[in-house]
């Protein structure tokens, strides 16, 4: 077959080539699923406006997104940063921002990496089913953003930010972890119009001006039946405080509610992003490798781009051991990689450990079907307790090192060895474990009739403490946000023993 | 698959909120402008600068946990290490404890990046203006702007306001019943209709309809002159501001080079002040040693002169262009200036009855430096003997309580941009 591209040259006529020739291969050998594509060409400056709003193609003004664009931007103009060949967005079409500078090789890889790759995994992947709706982020986005500046008109951009920055401080507990009902993006929009032409309808002055009906007025037993009954309604403990404030807060109006549902949200639809490092990553290397290296065997690119491909390849994929001075935790391109690569090993060319530790698939001669229902149904907690095999962590002479507080070194417990395998699988998955990602923090109690002052509590284990300053800080910000007094108390997990309580400075 | 260029998309999409972020860090900015316009040449002082943004008001503090407690850790190894072995903490990197403090966006406390140019000079300048600025005249007349003050009915073409012109044809041909085109093509429709349907009678009284709209119509114009209106502009005088400052520089023998340099940084960020924040103030530079002339701006910063020191010539020099090119009725007058405060003994009371009777009642503030030697820093900065002008000056102060006259003492490069921000602060603190 003709080349697709010979040199670094590339137009757009090329870059229809090659998408063509990846889809040939990808969907039509592989049997990949993707959305529909759009490539979108960019520079660099383009790259770093998309780098500081999380990769959105668009997003509401907030000076957090400026800061991260100053650091991003002085980190790449020193030379200590590089920036990403491609930007890929969860959404359909698929979005795939490509550089202008990448040469043919590159936009090769790129596209078979994120248009195929990533964009398979997001459409298959569960927890992207289950948590994100891809037809309707962009419109979303849109919607945010012009409700976010209709907003500043009306209240001022410092009313505004007051909110989201007490939203932005708290996004990582403003997550559902267990799922409700599926999202659907585009009735969002109706959903806010609703609720602002509700209350802006339903406004009565007249009733500010009725005096307080006195609490002590009632008979006791009836007040407590109340409260009972107030307190069920919070369906606590709640461990998504935006949506506990979102819901319950007495003092949020109803625009700042929309605010922090926005925020919510949006740290909704990133949370299966962060469960799911090294399986997408990991998906999307493998099909990479494997459609540049057909599309070599097809004399479809010449052997000199192949050469730059697994040049390019391989320092995406390098692994520093950690005494190394690169070390800086896993590779989730690597530890994916490895894994994808073990899986089709074990898929065609079994041997009896794998039969031993794989005897659902070892030998079954389908790598690509196996892997689709890896990718369709894991995340990667799952992925590494279930898939890990010997030869992955002999590969990469795995260790399991026991911090132990009192200890004054870290203890080599288990190796890569016969004994340590199982240990070893676990404790790495247990470190994947989205719980080990975020502090879990719940609102616990609430004095609903009294100073309604709001009691979150912090299950401490194993020692590991949150860091005094940030905590007081971050509680700042939620008390804008639910209004009254909040305090969190840090208990011991293993003994219910009230470590201590944080109040807001 | 759709392939889109975006390449030609407006670029600076951050720049919004970049713009949100320095005024969030608007105070270290402001401290780390000072600094660098200690650190410069007096030749780069407009250009841009590093900044170093530490947290603070730019914190984004999250809930997150510490290194501590106990952990265990699975990581790639050297493959020499066995059961038991021991690794001092911290790991080579941080290991994992790096990664953690960084996973909730606020371990990324201090960063460094670059001020624009123009950036650079919102912050520098941003708290400074000119006290007792008043509007002094508005005799000059070409001082004023066109300003939109609704419509007329007579106009150039090229003010026609078509929106409203239009506005009133429509409701003028409402008013008079004009049949509208959709009037006139049912009229139409209806004796065709009649017409095929064979009906004469029909035929007969759809077409005297007809005949009538039409006429209608040609009788009421569909734009008449009475509709017409134009867009009306008024000129409407703006206050006339305006201002001279006179910068006196002593530059006689008695001024060692680095008193020279703090005055030149000293009259550079003034002029650089001025330049950019009022565009109707003129500068007069007048330089000193035992006589004054009035120089160009060139000669002021870049040109060496030694000589006696007689400060009254240079009073003297000033109140002259004042009188002859700056009359005080139509000029805010400022000015300001910088000297070692030795002066000829004798001339004192020439210095004296000058400021008292030609000079303070006319300006609006006089602001004057004393540029010192390294003999003053430190703890005896507040001892340091009292210059003969010094002295001069603060009688001066003291007898006439002259509001508008501030002194203060300058002797450290770093010091410049506060003396200056402490003079012409925005909350004008007057000298005590």
């Amino acid at each position: 077959m003709d080349l697709l591209f010979d040199g670094a040259e590339w137009d757009f006529r090329t870059l229809d080539a090659i998408y063509r020739a990846c889809e040939e291969i990808a969907v039509g050998e592989f049997g990949l699923q993707p959305y529909p594509t759009q490539i979108e060409l960019i520079t660099s400056e383009q790259m770093l406006d998309a780098y500081s709003s999380n990769g959105l193609p668009l997003i509401y003004s907030h000076w957090s997104f400026g800061k991260h664009f100053a650091r991003d931007e002085a980190l790449y103009r020193r030379g200590y940063q590089g920036l990403a060949y491609e930007i890929v967005i969860n959404s359909s079409p698929c979005i795939a921002y490509i550089m202008e500078e990448n040469t043919a090789t590159l936009q090769a890889l790129v596209i078979a990496h994120a248009c195929f790759g990533h964009n398979h995994f997001f459409r298959n992947n569960y927890l992207f089913r289950q948590w994100t709706d891809a037809e309707g982020i962009l419109d979303y986005l849109a919607y945010a953003k012009s409700f976010v500046m209709q907003c500043e008109e009306r209240y001022g951009i410092a009313a505004v930010e007051r909110i989201l920055d007490a939203a932005h401080a708290l996004q990582n507990q403003g997550i559902h972890r267990y799922p409700k009902r599926k999202w659907r993006l585009a009735d969002e929009e109706k959903r806010a119009r609703e609720r602002w032409e509700h209350e802006e309808a339903s406004y009565n002055p007249l009733m500010r001006t009725l005096p307080d009906t006195a609490p002590a007025a009632q008979p006791p037993a009836a007040r407590e039946v109340e409260e009972r009954e107030a307190k069920a309604r919070l369906r606590l403990p709640e461990e998504n405080l935006l949506y506990f404030c979102e819901k319950h807060s007495p003092r949020l109006r109803g625009w700042e509610r929309e605010l922090v549902r926005i925020v919510r949200v949006l740290a909704q639809y990133f949370y299966p992003q962060r469960q799911t490092k090294v399986a997408n990553e990991g998906c999307a290397t493998f099909c990479h490798y494997e459609i540049m290296t057909r599309l070599h065997e097809q004399g479809r690119i010449p052997d000199g781009a192949l050469l730059e491909f697994l040049h390019s390849h391989s320092s995406v994929i390098t692994q520093p051991d950690l005494t190394s001075r690169h070390f800086s935790g896993w590779n989730p391109y690597a530890l994916g990689f490895a894994i994808m690569r073990d899986i089709q090993r074990a898929c065609l060319e079994p041997d009896d450990e794998d039969y031993e530790w794989f005897p659902a698939f070892a030998g079954n001669g389908d790598p690509w079907g196996t892997l689709r229902d890896v990718w369709a149904n894991y995340r990667d907690e799952g992925l590494i307790r279930q898939f890990l095999g010997p030869k992955v962590m002999r590969r990469f002479r795995m260790v399991q090192l026991a911090d132990r507080a009192a200890e004054p070194a870290y203890v080599v417990e288990e190796i890569h060895d016969e004994p340590g395998y199982r240990r070893i699988a676990s404790l790495l998955a247990d470190q994947y474990e989205p719980a080990s990602l975020a502090p879990l923090i719940e609102v616990a109690d609430v004095d609903l009739f009294g100073s309604r002052k709001a009691k979150l509590t912090h299950e401490s284990r194993h020692g590991v403490r949150l860091d005094a300053r940030a905590a007081q800080k971050t509680l700042r910000h939620l008390q804008i946000l639910w209004g009254y007094e909040v305090c969190l108390q840090e208990r011991e997990a293993e003994s219910d023993r009230l470590i201590t309580e944080y109040v807001p400075s | 698959m759709v392939i889109v260029d975006r390449r030609a998309n407006p670029q600076g999409k951050s720049l919004p909120n970049r713009q949100r972020f320095l005024d969030r860090a608007r105070e270290q900015i402001k401290k780390a402008v000072a600094d660098a316009v200690a650190d410069r040449r007096v030749s780069d002082l407009d250009s841009g600068a590093g900044v170093k943004v530490t947290a603070g008001s730019t914190e984004e503090p999250s809930f997150r946990h510490t290194g501590e407690g106990d952990h265990d850790y699975v990581l790639p190894g050297p493959g020499t290490l066995n059961r038991g072995d021991e690794i001092e903490k911290p790991l080579g990197g941080e290991g994992e404890g790096g990664s953690r403090a960084s996973k909730g966006g606020g371990g990324e406390d201090a960063f460094e990046f670059v001020l624009t140019h123009e950036e650079f000079l919102k912050y520098f300048l941003d708290e400074l203006q000119l006290p007792h600025l008043l509007r002094t005249s508005t005799a000059q007349m070409d001082l004023s702007r066109p300003r939109r003050a609704g419509v007329t009915i007579h106009g150039q073409p090229s003010a026609l306001d078509v929106r409203r012109t239009m506005r009133n044809s429509l409701a003028r041909r409402i008013a008079l019943g004009r049949p509208d085109r959709g009037a006139m093509e049912a009229l139409q429709t209806e004796v065709d209709d009649a017409i095929d349907a064979g009906d004469e009678g029909r035929e007969a009284a759809a077409r005297e309809a007809l005949a009538l709209a039409l006429r209608r119509s040609a009788r009421i114009p569909f734009v008449d002159p009475v509709d017409v209106r134009y867009a009306r502009h008024e000129r409407q005088p703006q206050p006339a501001t305006e201002a001279v400052m006179f910068c006196l520089m002593d530059v006689s023998g008695s001024m060692t080079e680095h008193m020279k340099d703090l005055a030149k940084r000293f009259f550079m960020l003034l002029h650089l002040f001025l330049k950019r924040k009022y565009e109707r103030v003129e500068v007069v530079f007048i330089r000193h040693t035992d006589n004054a002339a009035e120089v160009d701006e060139e000669t002021f910063f870049r040109s060496r002169e030694t000589g006696g020191t007689v400060v009254s010539s240079a009073l003297r020099t000033m109140a002259e262009v004042q009188q002859a090119r700056f009359p005080a009725e139509r000029f805010n007058i400022y000015v300001a200036q910088a000297s070692d405060g030795d002066n000829y003994t004798p001339d004192r009371e020439q210095v004296a009855s000058l400021m008292r009777g030609r000079i303070l009642p006319f300006v609006r503030y006089f602001a004057y430096v004393e540029t010192g030697g390294s003999r003053a820093v430190g703890r005896h900065a507040d001892r340091v003997m009292e210059t003969e002008l010094w002295s001069t000056y603060t009688a001066l102060a003291a007898a006439e309580g002259a509001r508008n006259l501030a002194m203060r003492r300058l002797t450290e490069v770093r010091d410049v941009w506060t003396v200056l921000a402490d003079l012409f602060a925005k909350t004008n603190r007057v000298a005590a």
